[in-house]
C-alpha cells in the first residue's frame, strides 16, 4: 500500500499547487477586467454629461493627481489625515477593547453599563462630532476625540462577545498546570480574543477613515483630505474631490494588504 | 524531592464531600450529585474510582482538584497539594501553540525538565507530532499530548479522568504501561477514574465504587495483584469477577 499511496500524494501536492496559481491568475484577470470596465463606463458618462468641472473624465482627476502630488499638497493632507487615522483607531481600539474585556467579564456591570453602550452606539456621529468641537474647540485632540467615539462602541460589543467566549475548560487547566496571570493572559486569554480584536480592527479601519474626512471638513483647521474636499466642494471642483478620494483609497486598501490581512493571517495560523 | 519531605510518606488524603449541588439553572431543577462521599488515600497507593456514567466521577475529580469550591464538605491533600496534576477527560490543549509548546508550558519557566519533552513525546508516541497544531491531529493523538503534558511534571499526586477512552487497545495499554512505570519510579498517589472495570482492576491498589443517583460510595475493594499478574489477562479477569461480583 506504501509504495502506491507516495507518488499519488505527489501527483496530488503538484495539481494543487498548478490549481493555485491557476486561481490566482485568473481572480487578477477578473480583478483588472472588472476595474477597465469601471473606467470605461466612468469615461463615457463623463463624455456624455460634458462638463469638465462637475463631471471630470479619469484622464483629468489623474492629472489632478499628478498635480497634487508634484506640489507636494497630496501628501501634506494625506499624512495629516492618516496621523489622524492612526491615533483615533489606536485609541478607539485600546479603550473599546478595555471596556468590552470589563464588560464580558463581570456580568454586573455589564448588566448596569449595557444601556449606556446602546445609548452610545446608537448616537449619530454628527452629533458627537458637533459636542467635541463645541467643547474642545477645533483641535487636533478633539477631531482625534470625536472619531474614536464613533469606532469605541462597536469595538467594545466585539471585544465583550470575545470575552463572554473565552472557555472555561483552558483556564481550568491553566489553573491546575499554574500558569500564572501573565502566561494565562499570553497564551490562553489572548489567543482566543485575538479573532475578535482582528474583526473590530478591521471594521475600524473602514469606519474610521470615512469619519475622519467628516470630521476634517467639520472641523478643519487647514489642513486634512476632509478639508482639502471641503473647499473643492465650495468652489464645485470635482476632479480634486477624486483626486483625494482615489490617493486616498489606494493608502487604506495597502495598509489592508501589507498591515491588517498578514496579522490576520498569523493570528490563524494553527487553525485546520 | 517527595521521599525528603517526612510527612509526605505518612499523611493520607483525605476527602469528604457532604453535599454537591449543581444549583437550578432555567428550566433545569437543581441536582444533588454527590452526597456522603468520604474517603481517605493512602501515600502512593492507587485509587480507581469507577461508576457508571453521570454519576459524579468527574465532579468528585474537579473538587478534589480544587476548581470547584461550592460543596459542602473539606479536601486535604496533606504534603503533596502544590505537586498535583490533573489529566482532564478531554484534552484541554490549547489549539494555538504545538504539541511541544503545550508540554513544555505546563513547566515552570526555567524548568530543567524540558530536556525531558522529547523522551516523553517518544514514550507516548508524538515525535513526529511534536511541531504539529493539536487540531490537525486525531483525538487520540491529542489524548496521549495532554498524558506527555501531565506526566512531564512528575506529580507526587495525579488525578486521572478516563484518560485512555477513545484509544485503540495496544496503546491504551502501552500507556497504561507507561504510567505504571511512571508511578514506580517517582511515587505517586494516583486517583484515577475509569467505567473499565477491567482496567480498574488491572491499575488499581483499591477500587470504589459510585452509585448512580445520589453518588455515595457503595463498594471499597483491595485489588490483590502483584504488577506482574497484571499483565495476565486471565488473573486480571478474575479478580475483575472475585470485585463485582455483589454489583
Ligand atoms: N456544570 C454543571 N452544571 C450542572 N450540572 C452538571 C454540571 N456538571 C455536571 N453536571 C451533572 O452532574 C452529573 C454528574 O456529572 P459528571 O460528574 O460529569 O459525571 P461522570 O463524570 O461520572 O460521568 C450529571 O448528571 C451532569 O449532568
Ligand atoms: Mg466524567
Amino acid at each position: 500500500m506504501a509504495p502506491v499511496s507516495t507518488p499519488t500524494f505527489f501527483t496530488r501536492k503538484q495539481a494543487s499547487v498548478t490549481n493555485g496559481w491557476g486561481a490566482s491568475a485568473e481572480r487578477l484577470g477578473w480583478l483588472i477586467a472588472s476595474l477597465l470596465s469601471f473606467v470605461l463606463l466612468w469615461q463615457l458618462v463623463a463624455s456624455y454629461a460634458d462638463d469638465v468641472r462637475r463631471f471630470p473624465t479619469p484622464a483629468i482627476v489623474l492629472e489632478t493627481v499628478s498635480q497634487l502630488a508634484a506640489s507636494g499638497a497630496l501628501w501634506a493632507n494625506i499624512s495629516t489625515t492618516l496621523v489622524r487615522v492612526i491615533l483615533a483607531f489606536f485609541f478607539a481600539m485600546v479603550i473599546g477593547s478595555v471596556i468590552g474585556i470589563l464588560l464580558g467579564k463581570f456580568p454586573r456591570v455589564d448588566r448596569f453599563f449595557d444601556p449606556w453602550l446602546v445609548l452610545f452606539l446608537n448616537l449619530p456621529a454628527i452629533v458627537t462630532i458637533t459636542l467635541c468641537f463645541i467643547w474642545g474647540g477645533l483641535t487636533q485632540a478633539a477631531a482625534v476625540t470625536a472619531v474614536a467615539l464613533n469606532k469605541i462602541p462597536s469595538a467594545a460589543v466585539t471585544l465583550r462577545e470575545g470575552t463572554r467566549a473565552l472557555s472555561r475548560d483552558l483556564n481550568e487547566m491553566a489553573e491546575v498546570y499554574k500558569f500564572g496571570w501573565w502566561k494565562t493572559l499570553r497564551h490562553v486569554t489572548i489567543p482566543q480574543l485575538a479573532p475578535y480584536f482582528a474583526s473590530a480592527a478591521r471594521t475600524g479601519l473602514a469606519l474610521i477613515w470615512k469619519i475622519v474626512l467628516v470630521v476634517e471638513a467639520f472641523g478643519g483647521n487647514g489642513k486634512g483630505v476632509g478639508y482639502q474636499i471641503f473647499i473643492a466642494f465650495q468652489e464645485f471642483d470635482v476632479s480634486i474631490i477624486l483626486a483625494y478620494a482615489l490617493a486616498f483609497i489606494l493608502i487604506v486598501q495597502v495598509i489592508e494588504f501589507t498591515v491588517l490581512q498578514p496579522l490576520i493571517e498569523r493570528v490563524n495560523k494553527w487553525r485546520r | 524531592m517527595a521521599a525528603l519531605d517526612p510527612r509526605s510518606g505518612g499523611a493520607p488524603i483525605r476527602i469528604r464531600v457532604d453535599r454537591k449541588i449543581f444549583p437550578a439553572i432555567g428550566a433545569r431543577e437543581a441536582q444533588l450529585v454527590l452526597s456522603d462521599v468520604k474517603f481517605e488515600v493512602q501515600p502512593h497507593s492507587f485509587l480507581v474510582l469507577t461508576g457508571p456514567s453521570g454519576c459524579g466521577k468527574s465532579t468528585l475529580l474537579n473538587i478534589i482538584a480544587g476548581l470547584d469550591s461550592d460543596f459542602q464538605g473539606a479536601i486535604d491533600l496533606g504534603a503533596g497539594k502544590d505537586r498535583m496534576t490533573y489529566i482532564f477527560q478531554s484534552p484541554r490543549l490549547l489549539p494555538w501553540r504545538t504539541v511541544y509548546e503545550n508540554i513544555a508550558l505546563a513547566l515552570p519557566d526555567g524548568d530543567p525538565r524540558v530536556k525531558n519533552i522529547p523522551e516523553m513525546l517518544a514514550r507516548v508516541g508524538l515525535t513526529d507530532a511534536a511541531t504539529a497544531y493539536p487540531e490537525r491531529l486525531s483525538l487520540g493523538m491529542q489524548r496521549r499530548a495532554s498524558l506527555a503534558r501531565g506526566f512531564i511534571l512528575e506529580p507526587d499526586i495525579l488525578l486521572m479522568d478516563e484518560p485512555f477512552v477513545s484509544l485503540d487497545d495496544p496503546t491504551a495499554q502501552s500507556l497504561r504501561r507507561l504510567l505504571i512505570e511512571l508511578c514506580e519510579r517517582h511515587p505517586t498517589t494516583v486517583i484515577f477514574v475509569t467505567h473499565d472495570r477491567a482496567e480498574a482492576v488491572q491499575l488499581a491498589t483499591r477500587i470504589l465504587r459510585l452509585a448512580p443517583g445520589k453518588a455515595s460510595v457503595v463498594q471499597d475493594a483491595n485489588v490483590q495483584l502483584t504488577t506482574a499478574q497484571r499483565l495476565d489477562r486471565g488473573l486480571v479477569l478474575a479478580e475483575q469477577s472475585r470485585i463485582f461480583a455483589a454489583a
